[in-house]
């Protein structure tokens, strides 16, 4: 498959199964709902060492939040749920009950309730009052800068981890520029986070190492300098690939992204130096969602 | 299917125990059956049909007609559906209900609301004495659910009561909030003397600026981001605190009762 002189392998990402929650921050103004969600998805960028996979979903006027206030869809993914709660909560405590003006709710309803604010409440010390509103719990945590309402819980669903596509491009800065217009467009998807820095990861890696002490390592088949030396995936004309990973609430969500991101890839074409697009797979040996590039471009 | 309906024949100078009409007891009977359980009635026994006419068939909605001060127990335990009374309830309106709702035209006499577990009720005149209170003796009040009342309360609102809200248009009596465990009771109106009393936590959300006692400490002016939640939840609501026009998030704040945990609040809009 051809697509304005990029090629679609015909291969496909490997993705497998994670829990997933969303929550939403919102403060005086988006500058600050902004500053809490950085802090609270940063070193979130694989659960390889960050023991989760974390982004910023979408900003949110002050029309879609609980308090009416502006905010900004947080979303969170590991591997299992105990994890999960264990980072939402660390991560709560650390980024958002100290962000001046911040207020924290939960992003998805149903699901298991996992803890939220349920727990940072004891920062209190007794003081901490709640409301149950609505069918739901709320906290409001005395500061010192007023008071920090969280909601008690929040919802935990089945989600999909590692979907992907690698850009190949005739350079460094082409393979960047497709990258960001792809990532542009990712964003106005729901449901999905590309949660690695600017969502564009440039080190993929493959499934072990020449290390015993090491699970992962790099991805030497599309590392363009080890074209000569290694059994290479690149054709010699190939000077830079970068990937883009996606989580994603269904695998239909991370389809519609992908889709999307490729599709933006494709506009800029061959003549910006974009020469295929591929994907990272392990040989169907590691996760049990398939997603096929061709079928997804078709 | 029309309403269940029970339309009271004569005034009757006797207390009424309605608690056997409500809607999960009355589901799938026949008007018979209905027609032949007996509610108490002072030291006697009387068939529902000696003391009302019986129309309509759904027991989901229940209908209470020519209703006065003498029926007690109307709604108890309730666990969905809905039922209305048109005219004044006596006492225990509501008591232990689980779920559902029940709305009354007139005024209800003392406790109503007792021991509240969940559901609405809504009560379009005035309230007795201990309103969503505890049963003397009891520890814990209403657990849960919404109150509404759009005339005045009497004494004693809230007493004991652990959870859920009351909402009060008008006055509230002496005593509102006394031994409150937890939940909110809002007043648009004012409110009488020892507000609070004894109060451990909760929150009492106030038009008007109270009487307070002693053991109430000002904390201050301050923006509570709840508010506008509290108040997005009362949209719903046939009430004036339904109105976009009543909504304020910025309060003066006194805790209280410190003669208790001192984990009480009142907050009064500013």
């Amino acid at each position: 498959m051809i697509i304005n002189g990029v090629t679609i392998d015909k291969t496909f990402a490997e993705a497998f199964p994670m829990k997933a929650t969303r929550a939403i921050i919102t403060a005086q103004n988006e500058k600050w709902a902004m500053i809490s969600a950085q802090a609270m998805t940063g070193f979130a960028t694989s659960v390889i060492a960050c023991g989760c996979e974390a982004g910023i979903e979408r900003v949110l006027s002050s029309d879609e939040t609980p308090d009416g206030r502006p905010g900004v869809a947080i979303m969170i993914y590991a591997m299992g749920g105990k994890g999960l709660a264990k980072q939402l909560e660390t991560r709560a405590g650390q980024c958002v009950l100290t962000s001046p003006t911040s207020a924290l709710f939960a992003g998805i309803e149903g699901g298991k309730p996992i803890p939220l604010g349920k727990n940072l409440r004891y920062f209190g010390d007794g003081f901490q009052i709640a409301k149950k509103i609505g069918g739901k719990r709320y906290w409001r945590v005395p500061v010192m800068d007023g008071e920090f309402l969280t909601e008690a819980t929040t919802g935990m669903v089945d989600a999909v981890g590692g979907g992907n596509f690698l850009v190949l491009a005739k350079s460094q800065p082409q393979a960047l520029a497709a990258c960001e217009a792809a990532i542009e467009e990712m964003r106005k998807i729901p449901n999905v986070i590309m949660p690695f820095p600017g969502g564009v990861v440039r080190s993929g890696s493959k499934v072990g190492s020449k290390y015993a002490s090491l699970g992962a390592s790099t991805n030497d088949a599309f590392c363009p300098t080890l074209k000569g030396i290694t059994k290479t995936d690149l054709s010699p004309e190939i000077e830079s690939v970068m990937e883009i990973v996606i989580d994603g609430l269904s695998k239909e969500d991370i389809d519609k992204a992908m889709r999307v991101g490729i599709q933006a890839v494709c506009d800029l074409g061959a003549a910006n130096g974009i020469k295929r697009i591929s994907a990272g797979n392990y040989g169907g040996k590691l996760g049990p969602f398939h997603f096929h590039l061709q079928e997804i471009m078709a | 299917m029309s309403a269940l309906t029970f339309t009271l024949k004569d005034p009757t100078n006797q207390r009424v125990d309605m608690s056997p009409l409500v809607c999960q007891k009355l589901q799938g009977l026949e008007i018979d059956a209905i027609a032949a359980i007996e509610l108490q009635n002072g030291k006697r026994r009387l068939r529902v049909d000696e003391l009302f006419y019986i129309t309509g068939k759904n027991a989901q909605e229940i209908i209470i007609a020519n209703s006065t001060d003498k029926l007690d127990f109307i709604g108890k335990e309730l666990d969905g559906g809905t039922i209305s009374v048109l005219g004044d309830a006596g006492a225990y309106l509501g008591m232990q209900m689980k779920s559902g709702t029940i709305n009354v035209s007139g005024d209800t006499g003392l406790y109503a609301a007792c021991e509240m577990k969940n559901g609405l009720l809504q009560i379009d005149g005035n309230a007795g004495d201990f309103l969503g209170g505890a049963l003397p003796g009891n520890k814990q009040g209403m657990k849960g659910g919404t109150v509404l009342v759009k005339g005045n309360v009497g004494q004693r609102a809230g007493d004991h009561m652990r959870r859920g809200q009351i909402l009060i248009e008008g006055n509230a009596g002496d005593y509102c909030g006394s031994r409150m465990l937890a939940g909110t009771i809002a007043v648009m109106g004012n409110t009488g003397r020892y507000l609070g009393y004894a109060m451990r936590r909760g929150t009492l959300l106030l038009w008007n600026q109270p009487q307070l006692s002693a053991t109430f400490n000002d904390c201050g002016s301050h923006t509570l981001a709840f508010l506008p939640i509290l108040f997005a939840s009362f949209k719903s609501l046939n009430s004036r605190f339904a109105e976009s026009n009543v909504v304020f998030n910025r309060v003066q704040r006194y805790g209280g009762d410190m003669a208790e945990t001192g984990r009480g609040e009142v907050l009064v809009r500013l």
